[in-house]
């Protein structure tokens, strides 16, 4: 009885993994998007959420079925986990959609003399979700704790944007409908990274079955599994 | 020679706090023909909660729970080594009887074992009976009391003089439980005790389990993990004879210590 | 399949039907030729007198076989005195209390005791207690019999004990109750029904031996008052008539073989009647 289990857990994994991917490439055409102007690339990002949405749901069903299985221990932390990794998966590709509308409508207005340091920003996220994905892959929870710590930056240059477009739109108030946009877009990129942030933290909780969220202790260390 | 005297009923037990331990184990080891069938076991059984013993066929967890009554040495070639305290008296010390420890800790069996030349209140107070008590109140009062305890009193109180075999199984063990509560044990072991039953049967038997735990502690054996993350506080896990990981039965089935632990319990072996 | 196969099997199932149900004939036969002969040559004789005179000299009409119908059941008795504590003890021991060599020298030698020839019980007593004694005695006819009772009732009490299932042993021990109480008033009372059906039986069996009480009790032609006195019985009083050249005494001879073959089955069908299911309710 225990192979169909596993074979049930397998999929389950299977699942997340082709659902990160879809995110992952949302992400980066919807960055790409932004900064090459594509409205056409923008319209693909919006399109191909309804196909991260359905993963959601898919990945939900299959785990409220394992549960019927009473899975205990990591198999438990593992369904559990998958659930809310797939919630902060949907909720990046909503981002990236976001972003994808901005890039469309900014497209269609003439670019702002602006330089900004958005492909630095939009980096440093994407590398943060890859990473917190591939510690779920590898189980890596030291992996998962050293991503936290980047959030900040993220944080603080989001924060540096923001500025930068505001001074701008007191400058040139005639340019101050394309920076909202921009200032929107900046803005989700952070909570890609916030998102991503999530992840890590979950993989935290199934590799060592320590809840990390809230507590304000994001160390680099990992602390040995308790006797 | 201390001779130790039955104490007071387990509810007179409200003074002692719920971190109270009832069973100190200490290297527990069982021989059977010289065969360790238990090494070496320290643990200690939290009073007034419930303990589940789980581990795959042939861990010894029976036999662990025999020896906490003396059971056990009812096989001639039963040895044991180590010392279990009961609320601080050893039971294996030197001129104990296995009759007095056996009425302090009572025991409740796999199948369902009602004496079948009684009725349901002599079974009930089978024990008290053939331990001397006469006083025909004392019996009633305590038929009543046990009954209602094992959650049997509406179904059978209009019948008490029906033979004990009439009842369903799942009544059959709940009257066991009330025999066994009748002669006011602190300790209450059971061994599989729903294993034999229906769904709704073994429901009704892990919600007394709650119940009764406010007064008694419980230690019960188990191979279903479900059963035993339902109904218990603790639980210990037995492989090969010894103890491996014991600790709170939350903590056990989300994220045990020992990797044997975690193997069993996500249905790697056994 | 094949019409003629198939009639060639069925053709033999009716063989071996209609030779199972002539063998279950052959066996009911003897006893209904017995019964037929008893009947039809001792149902005539039986009568009032019959149950209560004492046997009359030859020559004159009527008599009875009183003293020996009150004669086997005093033996009986006696016998049960001796054998059924001895036995049912004795039973108890053996599948109470475990002590493997012993128990196995025990059964091997009550088995052994078993296949005694009555006779040789006879010779024994005698030996033992008529000799001593001087005499012939009711007490020694008692004892042979009570002697032949133990190991019958030991057995038949040990093998009826195993099966109370050890469920019930353990469950009254977890009670904290004392192992000889739980014996006594657990184990023995679930196996009551069977132990008293061993001893009814062994009863019948040695209500109807006859050897044995050549040697001890001899029989008497009259009332018996003393335990040390010799005393009649019913098969001692069927032989001694049964040998006799009289017509009449071989008709009272068929007279005392029905009554005791009806003794032996009145004990059977209560056997059946005891041992009887009166809970037709089981657990679910």
């Amino acid at each position: 009885m225990d192979n169909h289990f596993e074979t049930g857990l397998d999929v389950l994994k299977q699942k997340l993994l082709t659902m990160a991917s879809h995110a992952e490439t949302a992400v980066n055409r919807a960055v790409q998007a932004l900064v090459q102007r594509d409205s056409d690339l923008a319209q693909r990002v919006k399109e191909d959420d309804r196909v991260i949405d359905q993963f959601e749901v898919e990945i939900d069903e299959l785990a409220i079925q394992l549960l019927t299985k009473a899975p205990l221990a990591t198999n438990l932390r593992l369904v559990t986990v998958a659930m809310k990794i797939s919630q902060d998966l949907e909720r990046i590709g909503d981002e990236a959609s976001k972003i994808a509308k901005r890039a469309r409508d900014l497209a269609l207005e003439p670019p702002v003399k602006i330089v900004l340091d958005l492909p630095r920003i939009a980096g440093l996220a994407l590398e943060m979700l890859k990473a917190a994905l591939d510690s779920f892959v590898n189980r890596d929870s030291a992996a998962a704790r050293a991503i936290i710590p980047r959030d900040k930056e993220v944080d603080a240059l989001n924060k540096q944007i923001h500025a930068t477009l505001v001074q701008h739109m007191e400058e040139n108030p005639d340019t101050i409908g394309r920076c909202l946009h921009w200032i929107v877009a900046a803005k989700s990129i952070e909570r890609i990274a916030d998102h991503a942030t999530n992840v890590a933290e979950d993989v935290v909780y199934l590799c060592e079955a320590q809840d990390i969220r809230h507590t304000g202790v994001k160390s680099q260390n990992a602390t040995p599994a308790s006797a | 020679m201390a001779a130790i005297s039955q104490s007071t009923s387990g509810a007179g037990a409200e003074q002692k706090s719920a971190t109270d331990t009832a069973l100190a184990v200490r290297n527990l080891s069982v021989f059977f023909n010289d065969k360790a069938v238990l090494k070496n076991v320290t643990m200690d059984i939290a009073a007034r909660a419930v303990t589940a013993i789980i581990g795959p066929s042939g861990c010894g967890k029976s036999t662990f729970l025999r020896a906490i009554n003396r059971m056990h040495e009812l096989n001639p070639e039963a040895r044991m080594d180590g010392e279990i305290c009961l609320f601080g008296d050893n039971i294996y010390g030197s001129g104990i009887e296995p009759v007095i420890v056996r009425r302090r800790v009572g025991m409740v069996f796999q199948k369902s074992n009602p004496f079948p030349t009684m009725s349901i209140n002599e079974n009930v107070t089978v024990g008290l009976r053939l331990n001397g008590v006469r006083d025909k109140k004392i019996l009633a009062e305590r038929t009543e009391q046990s009954l209602r305890m094992a959650a049997l009193w509406d179904e059978v109180k209009d019948r008490l003089h029906a033979p004990a075999i009439s009842l369903s199984g799942g009544q059959q063990q709940r009257l066991c439980i009330a025999r066994a509560l009748a002669v006011q044990p602190e300790v209450l072991l059971m061994d599989e005790p729903a294993s034999a039953l229906d769904p709704l049967a073994t429901q009704k038997i892990e919600d007394l389990i709650i119940e009764l735990k406010k007064i008694y502690t419980i230690v019960i054996v188990t191979h279903n993990m479900q059963q035993a993350a339902r109904s218990s506080d603790f639980t210990a896990f037995f492989y090969l004879g010894e103890l491996v990981e014991f600790g709170p039965t939350a903590k056990i089935f989300t994220s045990p210590a020992q990797k044997r632990t975690e193997d069993y319990v996500t249905g790697r072996f056994g | 399949m094949d019409a003629a196969n198939h009639n060639w099997r069925k053709a033999k199932n009716t063989m071996m039907q209609t030779l199972a149900f002539a063998c279950a004939i052959l066996v009911i036969l003897p006893l209904v030729l017995v019964f037929f002969h008893l009947v039809t040559q001792g149902a005539s004789s039986i009568n009032w007198a019959f149950f209560t005179q004492l046997p009359k000299p030859v020559g004159e009409v009527g008599g009875g076989m009183a003293n020996a119908i009150l004669g086997t059941f005093i033996l009986i008795t006696l016998a049960s005195l001796i054998g059924v504590p001895v036995g049912v003890l004795g039973g108890v021991f053996l599948s109470e209390y475990t002590h493997k060599r012993l128990n196995w020298w025990i059964r091997f030698t009550a088995d052994v005791t078993n296949g005694v020839p009555s006779i040789t019980w006879g010779m024994v007593v005698y030996a033992l207690i008529v000799v001593p004694m001087k005499g012939f005695s009711t007490l020694a006819g008692g004892i042979v019999l009570g002697l032949m009772m133990i190991p019958l009732i030991m057995r038949t009490t040990e093998e009826v004990l195993q099966l109370v299932p050890s469920g019930y042993r353990e469950a009254a021990l977890a009670l904290g109750i004392a192992q000889w109480r739980m014996i006594i008033q657990i184990v023995v009372r679930t196996a009551l029904k069977g132990i008293i059906t061993g001893i009814l039986l062994a009863l019948a069996r040695v209500a109807g031996e006859t050897a044995p009480l050549l040697f001890t009790a001899f029989g008497n032609g009259y009332w018996t008052h003393k335990l040390t006195e010799p005393i009649a019985a019913l098969p001692l009083q069927i032989f001694n008539y049964a040998i006799s050249p009289y017509d009449d005494w071989h008709r009272q001879a068929w007279a005392g073989a029905l009554v005791l073959i009806l003794l032996v089955t009145a004990v059977n069908i209560s056997v059946r009647v005891l041992t009887r299911d009166r809970f037709s309710r089981r657990s679910a």
